[in-house]
């Protein structure tokens, strides 16, 4: 009975979580490589770390057993995981059933393409070490959950000044003076 | 001085980088190797990251973001670090500050709070870059207290002249509305302008995402803005944008029939001429499901539905089986047309484009060709995967079994389709068909006697007992032949089959189960020949009896002539001679006494109530049998009295449990229900769902029956007292069927009437059977098969086992939709123009700037005082509801409220359609 009771709860639970926080399209962004590795998690809805883990279990479960040449679309607990694989590497976004399947595929295809431009033809080592880097680039082409820029240039020219911001300000900080300051603070 | 540096100039000379850390972590192996490295990376983090020395601190937080986003580390202690970043001037600590915090921060994050300042001096920062750090960041992490005190400055970003801030402000704004509603009144009108003004193709893209989104959850409130995106879905040629405008359509639409007929037009016009397939799919799901009724776009829809589905792209045939799913329910003769790719698709190489074409198939099954449909499906499920043979049982299953088997006539044949099912052989389906047999035996009278023959079938099946998958079958299987054994043609052998020796390959719940029906069986029979007449024939309809039914099976001393499908139509002097009863005496005996020592305890109780009463009654009757010709003295016998009573206990029908059942089971003094309701998800998360009690042994709560074919008084009684509930359907349903005994028909015909569930011969031509009978049952939709009416299946009138769950809008939302209306009305009013949103292009003189500004400043005091009436307001309006009196003063006030809706949404549409 009890068990019963907790079971209806839980649902309400669900469909409340549903309720506060269907608004946005594409609930989160995972890079998962073909061995299973995660390369990069972004997450517009909010999952607590534990759910977080969870997901990550089922999907690379679920995404990594899938054939080549398979349609890129999976169905998983009443949402839609759209994948698509380059090289070695599986990108996923998790959108509402009635949200359109090929507008993400493209929007997948947009940001591999601005990953490409910027790293030099990407590979999965690039995306290891310069993690940060493909968040900023993510948070320029997505933000919460939708897409904000379908220019591949602006993209690029919009992270290149950045870059340049941030490359000043490390030249500042590890000039002589600055350590020097530091020493005799 | 010195002493404080020293450290610090360690610590940022021989830091490890995050390249440094990375190497690290590949070069240590997956497993405890890794994870110890790891821990002591962490170690030195959170050494590091208290330096004073802010580059140090920074790439100290860096390393810890990675760990945190893709080892899944927690690094909430780290949060107030994070912020403190945030505030360097250096553009890479900002940036490596707000990285961390978008990842990491939640709600419940102690030093949120502590944010909010350097997000509004970012936000109002010269350098661009920061502001669109600080909005980033704010579209992750928004809270209502981050929404309610940074509305005022989103404000002014959503006239800034760089359209890169615009675009990052406004679908910033989604979150903040969803936070604090109030932000509405604040932000919408120059939500509004943005979409009109258009400079940018960005912003606009990102407007109508924004309402796209809101209108999603409340579209009425956007019915005003229709000529807006009327004029985006002629003018725009970016498809994104196009795709959301589409939808608010979908949503507007269901609202105002009349705008279905200006946009359908612009709508085709896409479909003909755009590229982009992703458009085309959103215009070709935007008709099927939203503009139906016009044929012409819904001809062209399904035509473009046809060349996905021929289309060697997978994604597309995947998505056109979806788009024909959507076009099933009121266009038929779409689905036909397809017919051949659609039953093609079901030995598709993809899982994903199978289940859409299970879905699709069962999407047409109805009353009239479910028998033919099931039949070809079972034939594929034996052909797939056991995964896919799974998903065709299952979903054959919860078609079948909806709304109270609400599609099914021939019970007859679906009961034999259940049994067929158990012996495909990756049938992991057991629990679901289970409860199905025990239901539909509680429920449907008259399926009892084929129920007792299809479970005897799998009984005597020894095959069948090494299969675990179907052991719950077999239960249900056992179940039946005890509780409903007066139907059984021959009770020795269902005896035989539950004593059988690979019985013990069984679980020991389902074996007893087992010995609980021989229980039963055994005191039918002991009945049967204990009290061999009067009480027999006085309820022996005679009609009933078939004749010319003979048995020569295993055994031979009972021959049977007669053999019938009411209750007790047996020639009982002829089958339980006081031989035979002796042999079923011995069997039980012999084959249960050695589990009197049995383990497990269930199994043990009941082998010891069977024995009991089967060696009481071998006494009695041995005895008896000694002292012959005294047949009239079988009745004082002291088995005698016990058979009968026992009988009479037995003989009680079980109905079907409500679904609502457990509430009426008081909750014991010292059970708080509602307490530690925080660690629910974990705990639930580990729990499977109870799906079907099996069977319970609680008493029937509302059984109507009808008064035929009873088998015992207590029914007679029980349907007196349920008379009043069930005239009402037995004269229905008479009314409909005529007489509804079909005793009449014999076996034979019966049966070949309704083909197999699955016969083998039929098997190869499945495919142009699917065809040939789509076109059959969905083109003439002939009348069900009259002659065999739809025996009475027993509902519950309040919370049957699936209540159909019926989605229901949330229309008594919502605080942004109000507040949404409010902005419009206020709108209308001081523009008076019948379009709320004004077209006001070209106003942006520097007059109106200051303006502008003013009103910013003065619309944020007034959203504060208002955000307090409103509190107030919802407060009476609450007390008004409960207590139905109000001062004159609110009624009136309401009213105007009422009035000036209805003038916000009547007069603005027809305008615009004219």
């Amino acid at each position: 009975m009890v068990v019963v009771q907790l079971f209806y709860l839980h649902l309400s639970l669900i469909t409340m979580w549903i309720r506060l926080y269907f608004m946005l399209q594409i609930h989160f962004v995972l890079l998962i490589s073909r061995q299973g590795k995660v390369r990069l998690t972004k997450w517009y809805s909010p999952y607590s770390q534990k759910e977080r883990s969870k997901v990550i279990r089922e999907l690379s479960g679920m995404i990594l057993s899938r054939g080549p040449k398979l349609c890129n679309f999976v169905e998983w607990r009443g949402f839609k995981v759209v994948y698509k694989r380059y090289a070695s590497l599986y990108f996923c976004m998790c959108i509402n059933q009635e949200d359109n399947e090929l507008e993400v595929l493209e929007v997948i295809h947009h940001y591999v393409e601005i990953l490409d431009r910027y790293f030099g033809s990407v590979c999965e080592l690039d995306l290891i070490f310069n993690f940060h880097k493909a968040y900023y680039i993510l948070d320029e082409v997505l933000i919460a959950g939708e897409l904000q820029e379908s220019s591949k240039k602006t993209v690029a020219r919009l992270v290149a000044t950045q870059d340049s911001l941030v490359d000043a300000a490390k030249e500042e900080a590890n000039s002589i003076s600055n350590i020097i300051a530091q020493a005799t603070k | 001085m010195s002493g404080g540096g020293g450290p610090s100039l360690m610590d940022s000379l021989f830091q490890r980088t995050l390249d440094d850390l990375i190497k690290g972590i590949r070069l240590h192996l997956p497993g405890a190797p890794q994870s110890s490295f790891i821990s002591k990376s962490l170690d030195e983090i959170r050494r590091e990251i208290k330096s004073t020395d802010l580059q140090t601190k920074s790439t100290a937080l860096q390393k810890l973001t990675y760990l945190h986003s893709l080892h899944g580390i927690d690094m909430s202690w780290a949060a107030f670090h994070a912020v403190e970043l945030t505030s360097s001037p250096s553009f890479l600590h900002k940036k490596t500050g707000y990285l961390a915090a978008s990842l990491s921060f939640r709600p419940s994050t102690d030093v949120l709070l502590l944010l909010t300042n350097q997000l509004r001096k970012d936000l109002s920062s010269t350098n661009q870059h920061e502001v669109s750090l600080a909005l980033e960041c704010l579209s992750v992490i928004c809270t209502p207290d981050f929404a309610r005190d940074l509305t005022p400055d989103i404000f002014v970003l959503l006239t800034s002249s760089k359209s890169f801030i615009r675009k990052k402000s406004i679908a910033c704004l989604l979150m903040v509305f969803s936070q604090y509603p109030d932000a509405v009144r604040v932000c919408f009108k120059r939500l509004v302008e943005n979409l009109e003004s258009g400079d940018s193709a960005q912003t606009l893209a990102a407007t109508v995402s924004v309402f796209c989104e809101l209108a999603s959850k409340e579209p009425r409130s956007y019915l005003p803005l229709a000529p807006e995106f009327y004029r985006i879905l002629v003018e725009s040629r970016n498809n994104w944008v196009l795709i959301k405008v589409l939808k608010i359509f979908a949503q507007l639409a269901k609202l105002e029939p009349r705008l279905a007929k200006k946009v359908v037009e612009p709508i085709c016009d896409h479909i003909k001429r755009s590229e982009a397939k992703s458009l085309v799919f959103e215009c070709v799901r935007t008709i099927v499901s939203s503009f139906h009724e016009y044929e012409f776009a819904v001809k062209l829809a399904v035509a473009k539905i046809r060349e996905f589905l021929l289309d060697s792209d997978l994604n597309l045939r995947y998505l056109g089986l979806q788009g024909l799913l959507l076009v099933a329910p009121n266009h038929l003769w779409a689905v036909l047309e397809n017919k051949e790719v659609v039953i093609k698709s079901l030995s598709d190489v993809d899982r994903n484009i199978k289940l859409e074409a299970l879905r699709l198939v069962m999407s047409m099954v109805s009353d009239d060709n479910v028998v033919e449909i099931c039949r070809v499906l079972i034939g594929y499920a034996l052909k797939s995967d056991p995964e896919f043979c799974n998903e065709i049982l299952r979903s054959i299953l919860s078609t079948c079994s909806r709304n109270v088997y609400e599609i099914i006539i021939d019970f007859d044949w679906y009961v034999s389709l259940l049994a067929e099912m158990a012996r495909i052989p990756h049938c992991q389906n057991g629990e679901e068909i289970e409860y199905q047999l025990i239901d539909i035996g509680m429920r449907v009278k008259d399926v009892r006697p084929e129920l007792v023959r299809v479970g005897r079938g799998l009984l005597i099946d020894p095959a069948l007992l090494g299969n675990p998958f179907i052991h719950r079958i077999l239960s249900a299987a056992a179940w039946v032949s005890g509780e409903y054994v007066q139907f059984s043609r021959n009770p020795f052998e269902i005896m035989e089959a539950l004593l059988q020796p690979r019985t013990n390959l069984l679980p020991p719940s389902i074996r007893s189960v087992y010995i609980h029906s021989t229980f039963k069986v055994l005191s039918f029979c002991l009945h049967s020949f204990l009290f061999p007449k009067k009480e027999v024939n006085s309820l022996l309809s005679d009609n009933d009896i078939e004749p010319g039914f003979t048995y020569s099976e295993s055994e031979q001393e009972f021959t049977e002539t007669d053999q019938a499908t009411s209750s007790s139509a047996f020639q009982k002097r002829d089958t339980f001679t006081q031989e035979s009863i002796d042999n079923v005496l011995t069997l039980v005996i012999t084959s249960l006494t050695p589990l009197v020592e049995n383990h497990d305890v269930e199994i043990q109780e009941r082998v010891r109530n069977v024995l009991g009463l089967a060696q009481l009654a071998q006494k009695d009757i041995s005895s008896h049998h000694d002292q012959k010709e005294k047949m009239v003295d079988k009745m004082d016998l002291k088995v005698s009295i016990i058979i009968r009573l026992i009988n009479d206990a037995l003989s009680e029908d079980f109905g079907p449990i409500p679904f609502n059942a457990q509430e009426r089971v008081p909750i014991p003094d010292g059970l708080v229900l509602e307490e530690n309701l925080s660690k629910l998800d974990s705990i639930c998360a580990d729990v499977p769902l109870p799906k079907s009690e099996s069977f319970s042994l609680l008493k029937p709560i509302n059984l109507p029956t009808d008064g035929d074919s009873i088998s015992n008084q207590h029914n007679e009684e029980e349907s007196e007292t349920s008379a009043a509930e069930s005239m009402s359907l037995l004269a229905e349903h008479r009314k409909k069927h005529g007489l509804f005994y079909l005793s009449s028909n014999d076996n034979k015909n019966a049966s070949s009437s309704f083909p197999p569930a699955n016969d083998p011969s039929q098997r190869d031509n499945d495919m142009e059977d699917l065809v040939k009978l789509t076109e059959e049952s969905l083109v003439l939709k002939r009348k069900p098969n009259l002659s065999r009416p739809r025996p009475v299946v027993v509902k519950l009138d309040e919370g049957d086992r699936l209540p159909i769950i019926v989605k229901k809008t949330d229309e008594n939302d919502d605080l942004i939709s109000g507040a949404v209306r409010d902005v419009l009305l206020g709108n209308e009013t001081s523009l008076h123009s019948n379009n709320p949103s004004g077209r006001r292009k070209g106003k942006t003189s520097s007059k109106d700037k200051v303006e502008n500004s003013e009103t910013s400043n003065s619309s944020k005091r007034r959203s504060k005082h208002r955000n307090h009436g409103n509190n107030v307001d919802k407060k009476e309006e609450i007390s008004e509801k409960s207590k139905q009196k109000s001062g004159g003063r609110h009624r009136a006030r309401r009213r105007a409220d009422g009035d000036i809706d209805v003038a916000v949404q009547k007069p603005v549409i027809p305008d615009f359609l004219l």
